[in-house]
C-alpha cells in the first residue's frame, strides 16, 4: 500500500518477540504509572492552597479554578465531538472515491 | 567569508546541483546547504540589501530587521533538521523541491517588495507540490491537484490585491498595510488562505496527510509560517485577526478528537497552534506580537517532531490510522520518547517549548481584558493536550497492542528527531536565548512564575485525568475507519456537480446546436441556394420553350438537363459569363 514504507508485520519479528515482556506488559507497572498519576494530582490540588496568586481576571483566584476547567473542557470536548460532530460528519471510508 | 547573497538564492540554486551528485557526497551536499546558508545569514547587517531597479520601481530581495531574521534562522534550522531526517531518501525530486520550496519561503521572509514577494509566494505552492506528488498514489496526485487549485485562487487573489494597492499608492514595499480599502482586504484574504483560517482551511487537512513522510516535515513549517510571517508584517493589531485566530484555535480540535489519520490529526493541530499566532498579531501588542512570532518559531519544531514521529512509524508499519497502530514503545523506544517530548512541547508543559511561548499570547489577551479571547485560547489550550498530546502517542505507541514489532527508525530519522526534541526542551528549559531574538526588546517577560506553572499543570494533569476516565468508562470515541466531511466537501463534491452540470447544461446545448444550425438551417439554406436559382432560370426559359412550341420528351430533357446544369454548377462556360455580363449591365442600368 504504502510505497515509501518498509513493510515489516508481526511475521517480520524476531522469534522470541511473542515471549518478551516489555515495561507495561507488566500490570506492575501500570499500578504504579498510574498510582504516581493520582498522587501527583492530589499534590497539585494541595499546593494550589499555598501559591499566591496574581491573575489577570477573577475567576484565576479561584481555588483550584484551572484543573476544574481543565477536565470540564475535556469531557465538553470529547461529548461535543462523539455525539455532536461525528454523526454530522462522519461517512464511508471510501466516500469521495 | 566573500558578500552574503540572498538567502533564498543558495536554497534555490543548490536545487538544481542536487542531481548531480551521489552516495555519501550528495548527502554531505545536502546537509551543508543550509549550514552555509546559516553562516550567510548571520553575515548579513539589518537594513535593505540586493536593491534591483525594474521598471519604475525598486525590488528589495534582503529586508532583513528583528521579524524577518527571527524567521530566518528557524527556516535554516527546520531545513537542517527536515533534510537530515529526509537523506534517505533516493528520489532527486522530493530534495529538489524540499530545497527550493525552503528557498522561497526565505524569499518571502526578506523580500521587501510585493513584487518579488508574489514571486516567491508563488514558488512555495509550485515547489510544495511536488512533496505530495512525491508519493506517487491516486489519493495525493487528487490532493495535489485541488491544493494547486485552492492556493492559485488564493495566489490570483493576492495578485489582484498588490495589482490595486500599487495602482492606488505607487508603492511596492512591503510594509504595514491594515485594512483599509479593496486592495488591502484581497491581499489579506490570499495571506489567510495560505495561514489556513477557518472555512479556507481544508486543504491543509486534505494535502499533508497525503504527502511523502519526509515532505510533510517540509509542509509543516513553510506554508503557513511564512503567511504568519505576512500577516505580522503587513496587518498587527488587525482586530479581526483576534477572532479569526481564536476561532482557528478552538474548532479543529473537535475534528482531531474523532479523526483517525493520526497525521491528519496533526494537520489538525496545526491549524489550532497557527491559531494562537495569528490571535496575537491580532491582539498587537509588543508583548503578543513576541508570542505569536516565538511561538512560530516553537511550533516550527514541536510539529515537524510530531510529524517526524509518526513519519518513522508509517516507515515502519506502512500504517498510520490509529485503529491499525498500538504498542509500537516496544520496540521503537527511542522514537517513542521524542514523540513524547514534542507532544509535551505543543501541550505546553512546563520545562518545554510549547510553554513558553504560549502564554505570552494568553497573557497579551488578560491585559487587553479579551475575557472571551481568553476563554476560547485556555478551552484550546487543554484542547490540545488532549487530541496532540496524548491521543497521538497513546494510540501509536500504547493502547492495544498491534501485534507490530517494526526496528527502531532509521539512524538518520532518529538524529532528526533527537536534535529537534533536544530544541524543544532547551527552549523550553531556557527561552532567554529565544527571546533576545523577538522583535520587541522593550517587553520582559517570565513565563516561570509560580501561579503561571501551578496553572498550567493543573489544566494539563486534569485535562489527562478526563481523558483516561473517558477512555476507561468506554465513553471515548472509538477510532473508527471514516471519512470526515470538512469543507473540503463543497469543492470535492461541488466540482463532481459542477462537471454534471456542465455536462449535461453544454452538451445538451451542443447537441441542439448541431440539430438546429449544423443540420437544420444551414442544409436548408444549402439546399435553398442550390435549389432556387436552379428554379428561377427554369421559368422564364420553360414559358419560352412553351411559346416555342416544345413539348413532351423534349421539353422535359430540356428542363432536366438545365436543372442539373445549374444546381451541379456545370454549366458551359459561355453561359456563365453571359449570365454574368447580363447581371452587371442589369446593375449599371439599375444605377
Amino acid at each position: 500500500m504504502e510505497k515509501e514504507s518498509q513493510n515489516q508485520g508481526p511475521e517480520s519479528s524476531t522469534p522470541n518477540a511473542a515471549s518478551k515482556k516489555y515495561l507495561f506488559d507488566d500490570p506492575r507497572n501500570v499500578k504504579i504509572l498510574l498510582r504516581s498519576f493520582f498522587s501527583s494530582l492530589l499534590v497539585l490540588l494541595l499546593i494550589d492552597f499555598l501559591v499566591s496568586k496574581h491573575p489577570h481576571f477573577p475567576w484565576e483566584s479561584w481555588p483550584e479554578f484551572y484543573a476544574v476547567f481543565g477536565f470540564v473542557a475535556c469531557v465538553a470536548l470529547v461529548l461535543a465531538a462523539k455525539y455532536i460532530l461525528r454523526p454530522l460528519v462522519k461517512r464511508r471510508e471510501d466516500y469521495y472515491d | 567569508m566573500t558578500n552574503p547573497v540572498p538567502p533564498a538564492l543558495i536554497f534555490i540554486c543548490s536545487a538544481l546541483l542536487v542531481p548531480f551528485f551521489k552516495g555519501r557526497w550528495k548527502s554531505a551536499f545536502l546537509l551543508l546547504i543550509p549550514v552555509v546558508g546559516f553562516l550567510n545569514l548571520i553575515s548579513i547587517p539589518e537594513g535593505n540589501h540586493w536593491i534591483l531597479r525594474f521598471l519604475d520601481h525598486h525590488l528589495i530581495l534582503g529586508k532583513v530587521d528583528r521579524l524577518s531574521l527571527l524567521f530566518g534562522y528557524i527556516f535554516h534550522l527546520i531545513s537542517l533538521i527536515a533534510i537530515l531526517y529526509a537523506l534517505h531518501v533516493k528520489d532527486d525530486l522530493q530534495h529538489m523541491a524540499g530545497l527550493v520550496y525552503a528557498g522561497s519561503a526565505l524569499g518571502v521572509v526578506f523580500a521587501g517588495d510585493f513584487f518579488s514577494f508574489f514571486i516567491f509566494w508563488e514558488m512555495l505552492t509550485i515547489s510544495s507540490i511536488f512533496l505530495i506528488w512525491g508519493r506517487r498514489t491516486g489519493r495525493s496526485l487528487g490532493a495535489g491537484f485541488r491544493y494547486l487549485l485552492v492556493h492559485a485562487a488564493g495566489g490570483l487573489c493576492l495578485l489582484a490585491g498588490i495589482v490595486l494597492h500599487v495602482k492606488q499608492t505607487g508603492s511596492i514595499e512591503v510594509g504595514y498595510l491594515g485594512l483599509k480599502g479593496l486592495d488591502t482586504y484581497l491581499i489579506f484574504f490570499g495571506f489567510g488562505l495560505n495561514c489556513a483560517w477557518p472555512l479556507l482551511h481544508a486543504w491543509l487537512t486534505d494535502a499533508y496527510p497525503e504527502a511523502t513522510i519526509t515532505g510533510t516535515i517540509f509542509l509543516s513549517a513553510f506554508t503557513t509560517k511564512s503567511a504568519v510571517y505576512a500577516l505580522a508584517r503587513a496587518f498587527p493589531g488587525t482586530e479581526a485577526l483576534i477572532w479569526i485566530g481564536a476561532i482557528m484555535t478552538g474548532f479543529p480540535i473537535f475534528y482531531a478528537v474523532i479523526e483517525n489519520d493520526l497525521r491528519r490529526v496533526l494537520s489538525y493541530s496545526l491549524i489550532n497552534q497557527v491559531g494562537f499566532m495569528v490571535c496575537g498579531i491580532g491582539i498587537g501588542t509588543h508583548l503578543a506580537i513576541n508570542g505569536a512570532v516565538s511561538h512560530a518559531f516553537n511550533d516550527i519544531l514541536f510539529k515537524a517532531l510530531l510529524f517526524m514521529a509518526m513519519g518513522a512509524v508509517m516507515y515502519r508499519t506502512g500504517k498510520i490510522n490509529g485503529t491499525a497502530l498500538g504498542g509500537l514503545y516496544k520496540t521503537m523506544p527511542l522514537t517513542c520518547i521524542f514523540c513524547m517530548v514534542g507532544a509535551a512541547s505543543i501541550s505546553a508543559f512546563p520545562l518545554f517549548s510549547g510553554f513558553v511561548s504560549k502564554s505570552m499570547v494568553m497573557d497579551a489577551a488578560g491585559e487587553g481584558h479579551m475575557k472571551l479571547i481568553w476563554f476560547i485560547l485556555l478551552f484550546a489550550s487543554a484542547g490540545v493536550f488532549h487530541h496532540a498530546g496524548i491521543k497521538i502517542p497513546y494510540f501509536a505507541f500504547f493502547s492495544h497492542d498491534s501485534g507490530m514489532r517494526p526496528k527502531e527508525a532509521p539512524i538518520n530519522m532518529l538524529l532528526a528527531m533527537g536534535i529537534t526534541a533536544f530544541l524543544c526542551i532547551f527552549i523550553g528549559s531556557y527561552p532567554w536565548l529565544l527571546y533576545r531574538l523577538l522583535p520587541y526588546t522593550d517587553v520582559a517577560y517570565n513565563p516561570y512564575t509560580a501561579p503561571h506553572v501551578l496553572g498550567q499543570t493543573q489544566l494539563l494533569f486534569f485535562s489527562a485525568l478526563a481523558f483516561s476516565l473517558l477512555l476507561l468508562s468506554g465513553i471515548y470515541p472509538a477510532e473508527q475507519r471514516c471519512v470526515n466531511l470538512d469543507v473540503d466537501w463543497f469543492y470535492r463534491k461541488g466540482a463532481g456537480l459542477l462537471y454534471r452540470i456542465m455536462d449535461r447544461g453544454l452538451n445538451t446545448l451542443n447537441n441542439a446546436s448541431e440539430r438546429i444550425f449544423v443540420n437544420g438551417i444551414a442544409g436548408t439554406l444549402a439546399r435553398f441556394s442550390k435549389d432556387s436559382v436552379a428554379r428561377l432560370v427554369l421559368l422564364p426559359l420553360v414559358s419560352f420553350w412553351i411559346l416555342k412550341g416544345t413539348r413532351g420528351e423534349i421539353l422535359e430533357f430540356k428542363k432536366t438537363k438545365i436543372y442539373t446544369d445549374i444546381s451541379e454548377g456545370t454549366l458551359p462556360i459561355g453561359l456563365g459569363a453571359g449570365v454574368a455580363a447580363a447581371f452587371i449591365l442589369v446593375i449599371f442600368w439599375m444605377m
